[in-house]
């Protein structure tokens, strides 16, 4: 009877930790130990991380994000605990409001100070005032994306967007900032508005805009756009060189009315369990050829000064969309996180826009 | 006696244990979040929530479109079941497998398909242009979220209505007709009640999982219709109100556990219960 007992128990037991190991899943360690890192979808070659991996002994656990906002809330909860992430400007700034960064060691990290662009730097301040928490990986501008072979009126505005000729042609972007942007920029406010009556115009455009609307979509917009699903997207630089490559009829413009100056850096969680080799990781990812091999990858502009020398081609290193003259442009705005209670306000707006 | 009840905890325990961890003690938390508010506070506000325009309307739109997708698939599988039922064993065994062949392919995948398929400049519309036919135009409406629900969903309508058709004692519809009904009246008197309980569970099994679905209207709604359960999606992953989220997943609940307890009345041996 009692070791009948002794076995259920001992049964029990084995099938908990069971269940525990198998939510833990964690496989061999590398030699040096590992680095956790959570970065966007499809947002660095695959082969830097085998390189980093070879070169380092530092086993590398990916994993990947759509929107800062799914971001967010996991860093947030800590029920997975990560090392290196890579969050946009305004998703830093939320991040170190609420106190989940760690400052970074530069002196582990020298190819981010001398390979990064001052003025990526000197942009960083807007969210990161002394640089401190931050390394710039990726940056560039939202804009149009247009078909050539289906749009004839020269493209300049973000009016296009409302124009009846293009009924179920155009694609937005399914987030909230993303979607405000383009309705307080149209009406010529400030993107980073908290004002309730520049809401109210911006989301009565946005609703105004819906019956127009193919479909509201994130990362889908690129192949679409190449598939000539839609004549028109809302879209972010670094997908238009690739999309452009695909698909030649597609045309990239900056809207006069301005637009979202972004920034993706890399950042330390404060509770991350390998901090020097995140430093190590960042250090890696700053290195002027490995810069090179994910710009050519993921085409996302680098901020990586050493890495555009290395470029080969004239096009692309002096190209107007991955590497634009921000001078000649004007209202140009980079995101500001706006503080929990605007955060609810934009987004009871834009269910309303969404449930219309 | 004692041996056979131990042997039973022996043999539960596992299961038990699987429960607690992924059913009682997610499902505690969903009422937590549910009924409380950020300070940890109880409040009912997250549920009443549920009054408010959008999201009446977001569950309005989704109890029309998964009614619709039900009745479509009950129609569509019960003809179809009968004739399942009515062939011989060779044959029935390849024919069910044939429709339960697309389920082993991911639910993501057989969607995301069908978005390849309708699309503007999809298959069917090239081949369409190519006859130069009329092109469908169905991607991104509410038309193109029915497709998706009810293919989706079918194969759960097929099976149970199947399986409490081929139970039925041929000897009884034998009876029926020596007593002189014909083929009409024996469907109607005979068979048709006599598979009430798979019926009533095929609609458990399509009706659910249609009401709650978030993923076909996202990919073949193309976001511009909003169902209830994307609304409590992006609380979660987009807003980060866990607590709004977590209520109106108790609002749902309610819906569901009416359509269980309606099933249960009707379904008492678990006679149409699935495979």
């Amino acid at each position: 009877m009692k070791s009948r007992m002794k076995k259920i128990f001992l049964l029990s037991l084995f099938s908990i930790s069971l269940l525990l190991s198998a939510g833990c899943g964690s496989s061999a360690e590398g030699k040096n130990g590992e680095v956790i890192v959570y970065n966007w979808g499809e947002y660095l070659d695959p082969e830097t991380i085998r390189l980093f991996e070879d070169e380092t002994g530092i086993k590398v656990i990916y994993d990947e994000f759509e929107t800062n906002e799914v971001m967010f809330p996991k860093v947030e909860a800590g029920a997975t605990e990560y090392d290196v992430i890579c969050p946009s400007d305004y998703m830093i700034q939320k991040l170190l409001e609420n106190d989940l960064l760690a400052e970074l060691d530069f002196d582990n990290i020298p190819n981010a100070k001398a390979n990064i662009g001052k003025q990526y730097w000197e942009q960083s301040t807007e969210f990161d005032p002394e640089n401190k928490y931050s390394v710039p990986y990726c940056w560039g501008t939202v804009g149009i994306l247009y078909n050539k072979t289906m749009v004839e009126e020269p493209v300049d505005s973000w009016s296009i967007l409302w124009d009846e000729k293009y009924k179920d042609n155009i694609l937005m972007q399914d987030s909230v900032r993303d979607a405000f942007m383009v309705g307080l920029k149209l009406n010529g406010y400030s993107m980073n508005s908290t004002d309730a009556g520049e809401l109210e115009t911006a989301k009565n455009a946005l609703i105004q805009q819906k019956p127009l609307v193919q479909a509201y979509v994130v990362d889908q917009v690129r192949d679409k756009m190449i598939g000539n699903e839609a004549a028109i997207g809302v879209i972010y630089s670094g997908e238009a060189i690739y999309t452009q490559r695909e698909n030649p009829d597609l045309e990239y413009v900056i809207p006069k009315e301005g637009t979202n100056v972004w920034i993706d850096s890399w950042v330390i969680a404060k509770n991350a369990p390998n901090k020097e080799n995140g430093e190590k990781f960042i250090d890696f990812m700053c290195r002027p050829d490995i810069a090179l091999m994910n710009f050519e990858y993921i085409t996302y502009s680098t901020p990586n000064d050493a890495a555009r020398e290395l470029i080969e081609d004239d096009d692309i290193r002096n190209s107007s969309i991955a590497f634009p003259d921000l001078t000649q442009y004007q209202n140009l705005e980079t995101f500001r996180y706006l503080g929990e209670e605007a955060d609810q306000i934009y987004n009871e707006l834009w269910k309303e826009i969404k449930s219309e | 006696m004692k041996n056979n009840r131990l042997m039973g905890k022996l043999f539960s325990s596992p299961y038990i244990v699987w429960a607690v961890i992924f059913i009682l003690v997610p499902l505690g938390m969903v009422f937590y979040y549910g009924l409380t508010d950020k300070t940890g506070a109880f409040t009912l506000e997250n549920v009443t929530a549920i009054m408010t325009a959008e999201h009446a309307k977001a569950l309005w739109i989704s109890l029309g479109l998964s009614l619709i997708s039900t009745v479509i698939c009950f129609f569509l599988a019960y003809p179809l079941a009968m004739i399942l039922a009515n062939m011989n064993v060779n044959q029935h065994s390849f024919i069910v497998l044939i429709f339960i062949l697309p389920m082993w392919m991911n639910f993501l995948l057989r969607t995301l398909a069908w978005q390849t398929l309708l699309e503007k400049t999809g298959v069917i519309n090239s081949i369409l242009s190519f006859l130069h036919l009329p092109v469908l135009n169905i991607i991104n409406t509410p038309y193109a979220i029915i497709l998706g629900m009810v293919y989706n969903f079918l194969p759960f309508m097929v099976l149970p209505i199947y399986n409490s058709l081929v139970k039925i004692d041929a000897n009884v519809v034998n009876a029926a007709k020596d007593l002189g009904a014909n083929s009409i009246q024996t469907f109607f008197k005979i068979t048709l009640p006599l598979s009430i309980p798979g019926i009533i569970s095929g609609i458990t099994m399509v009706f659910i999982p249609a009401l709650t679905t978030f993923v076909i209207s996202k990919l073949l709604g193309g976001s511009k219709i909003l169902l209830i359960g994307n609304v409590i999606e992006e609380e979660f992953t987009q807003a980060g109100n866990w607590h709004l989220g977590s209520g109106l997943s108790i609002v749902l609940m309610i819906f569901i556990i009416i359509n269980m307890a309606v099933s249960a009345i009707f379904d008492k041996d678990g006679e149409g219960s699935f495979l």
